[in-house]
């Protein structure tokens, strides 16, 4: 599904490179995990892929099933399938969420040849949808993600996920400013959405995450690279031990 | 006589030379001297006056109207096309009987000045010039007084109690020299209440004032919609008295014009009364939009709003001159005034110049004035969803303006407006 090849990417600002080499391939069907120390290139990894201005891709590629992502506008990538569930999702005052919502999943639509949604079917879809998650009628109405608490906040992310139905979604430490029944309710949102056809990079601080959504493979990552991957049973040692081990064993 | 105010009195006296005064009118005649010798005291505004600092009056002083090319609407449904209303046409500022609707609506007195100025004695006599010169105190509307003097037709309405329907007035622009002045007079009695609509652009030039009068308990709302006639130059004055726990609702969306300057004049008289005033702007290219704003609160615990938003790029003009005036003894009065621009490049202008003026010791005023560009996180957050770079565009320009929507209260005209905007937006895309 996903295909990161020696992936080397520097901010545009400052001569700064960020990712040294990131090489990662993410199977339909499977959810990875990515964990790692603060400032590792987690986050950036997140942003290029979705291709968030102010990053130059200096070497290396990126592709979702074969199409290149890093020749596509966000807005293609997207229509193409990749998802990011955001760390910080951002407050819009004046675009009501709803509005929000079926632009988007007409714009995916269109994007990809498909006819729009029809008002009905969408607000039946999105009713449904949101009540597995737990969000009201008044959080749809409400402008996007203003006046939203954290676990509001990531559950809307999860709600657009849902509406989208994307094929490969990358979620950028979704657990942060999670309570534990939030995470749990979080969480069943994502494993509701696992799938044969569908894959999954969580990036996580914390191995807690992975309790709830279980990783086939867990990938740490440091400096830029990816140093170290395995089965789940990988991130019960980072929790156990912390990073410095590992950096030491790969250095 | 300076130097300075001899150019005023000489521009002036050639504009007067060009115009012919109005003829017939009775009750009329002394609040039409009146008004002339008001502007005879001032002259026509330079470019030096402080409060034409932002806008060029000379278009609005001269002689002649410049020409303004009159624009094809296509097949194009006019805004409120599908508002039940009493509608008033005018035609480069004239009056069209058979696109016009019988001047009869229960509740209400509809007239056009034209015909009633001849009568004897008539209740707008109160009024018409009356509220006009109470806002030329502290500063000088000398395009407000010349209308006065020279305006001969326009829509004197009294409300009595609360009509089924809106009245509309609706403007076209059909010849490319046209100079226009029309005069409305809005009476509101006790308890009564109003919705006024206007829409489309009026003339190649227009001047034109409302005088609107709203007495105890009495309610007006107003949505206009200034009409999208690139060419065309347009300078209004809307006066407002206000009586005890009354209110007054005015928006305003101008999408195009090469020159408007939009002046309001709002004079609360009696305690608890409520006034709001929003526009929401939207121009590119040769574009120059002036809100100019002055709320007097002259009694107790009234509340005054004022929300501005203006969308400028490439090389588009907003100006905004707000002043909110607290007299000794307006006690609790909470003002609040805010005026935005978005610019979608860096060849927008947006000028502006909030006022303050308090002599009352227990007030709660604001203001704020911002200018800013599109935010880069909530586009990329669109952009993210699938959503694509033009339709995130119009999404980020609709939310800025949202705040200057909640002004207008009724639904159904805020969706109304909602689809201009739309509809503007798209066809600025087109090119």
């Amino acid at each position: 599904m996903l295909e990161i090849n020696n992936l080397h990417v520097k901010l545009e600002e400052e001569d700064k490179q960020i990712l040294k080499g990131v090489t990662l391939t993410v199977p339909a069907g499977e959810v990875h995990a990515i964990m790692g120390p603060n400032g590792s290139g987690k986050s950036t990894l997140s942003y290029v892929l979705s291709g968030r201005d102010g990053y130059e891709v200096t070497e290396g590629s990126a592709t979702l099933e074969g199409e290149d992502l890093l020749d596509l506008e966000t807005e293609e990538r997207a229509a193409a399938g990749l998802f990011l569930a955001f760390q910080y999702p951002v407050e819009i005052p004046g675009v009501g969420n709803m509005t929000f919502m079926r632009t988007a999943v007409n714009a995916q639509r269109k994007a990809r040849g498909q006819e729009e949604l029809s008002a009905t079917d969408f607000l039946k879809e999105i009713r449904a949808k949101a009540k597995d998650l737990k969000i009201d009628a008044e959080m749809l109405k409400r402008p996007v993600n203003v006046g939203f608490s954290g676990g509001e906040k990531k559950r809307n992310e999860i709600l657009q996920m849902a509406m989208l139905e994307p094929k490969m979604c990358i979620l950028d430490e979704t657990d942060s400013g999670l309570d534990v029944d939030a995470m749990k309710l979080v969480s069943d949102g994502v494993n509701a959405l696992r799938d044969d056809n569908r894959a999954f990079l969580v990036i996580t601080h914390y191995q807690r995450l992975l309790d709830h959504i279980v990783p086939d493979v867990v990938h740490i990552m440091a400096n830029g690279r990816i140093i170290k991957s395995g089965g789940p049973e990988l991130a019960l040692e980072v929790e156990k031990n912390g990073y410095a081990d590992l950096k030491q064993e790969t250095a | 006589m300076s130097a300075l105010k001899q150019r005023k009195m000489d521009a002036l006296d050639a504009r007067l030379a060009g115009l012919t005064a109005p003829e017939g009118g009775v009750w009329i005649t002394e609040a039409r001297a009146a008004a002339r010798k008001r502007l005879e005291a001032m002259g026509l505004p330079g470019p030096r006056d402080e409060y034409w600092r932002f806008t060029r009056p000379d278009t609005l002083n001269a002689v002649e109207a410049p020409v303004a090319a009159v624009l094809d609407h296509g097949d194009e449904t006019p805004v409120f096309g599908e508002v039940d209303r009493l509608k008033i046409v005018f035609v480069d500022g004239v009056f069209v009987a058979e696109e016009s609707d019988d001047l009869t609506l229960e509740g209400v007195e509809v007239e056009r000045l034209a015909v009633a100025a001849s009568a004897d004695i008539h209740w707008a006599k109160d009024i018409y010039g009356e509220i006009e010169a109470l806002g030329q105190t502290p500063v000088d509307r000398p395009h407000a007084a010349l209308n006065t003097a020279f305006a001969t037709d326009g829509v004197l309405i009294r409300v009595n109690g609360k009509p089924s329907k809106p009245i509309s007035i609706i403007y076209r622009h059909e010849s490319e020299t046209s100079d226009a002045y029309l005069h409305h007079v809005v009476k509101l009695e006790e308890g009564a209440e109003l919705t006024l609509l206007e829409n489309g652009p009026a003339a190649a030039r227009f001047n034109k004032v409302v005088e609107v009068d709203i007495a105890d308990r009495a309610r007006f709302h107003h949505v206009r919609a200034q009409g999208r006639d690139h060419e065309r130059r347009a300078v209004t004055g809307l006066f407002v008295r206000q009586g005890a726990e009354s209110l007054f609702k005015s928006f305003t969306l101008t999408a195009n014009g090469r020159l408007t300057r939009n002046e309001a004049y709002i004079e609360m008289q009696g305690d608890n009364a409520s006034a709001h005033i929003a526009g929401a702007a939207l121009g590119h290219g040769d574009f120059h939009h002036d809100d100019t704003v002055f709320i007097k609160h002259d009694a107790e615990n009234c509340e005054s709003r004022q929300v501005f938003k203006k969308v400028l790029q490439k090389g588009a003009t907003g100006a905004f001159q707000g002043k909110i005036l607290v007299e000794r003894g307006a006690q609790k009065t909470d003002g609040y005034q805010k005026s935005q621009s978005l610019l979608l490049d860096d060849d927008a202008v947006f000028l502006a110049k909030p006022e303050l003026e308090i002599y009352a010791d227990d007030v709660a005023c604001s203001h704020g004035s911002t200018s800013g560009a599109i935010d880069e996180d909530m586009m990329f957050y669109l952009r993210a969803r699938g959503i694509d770079k033009e339709t995130a565009m119009d999404l980020l320009v609709l939310a800025f303006v949202a705040e200057a929507m909640l002004e207008i209260e009724d639904e159904g005209y805020a969706e109304e407006i909602t689809g201009r905007l739309e509809a503007w937006l798209h066809r600025r895309r087109q090119g």
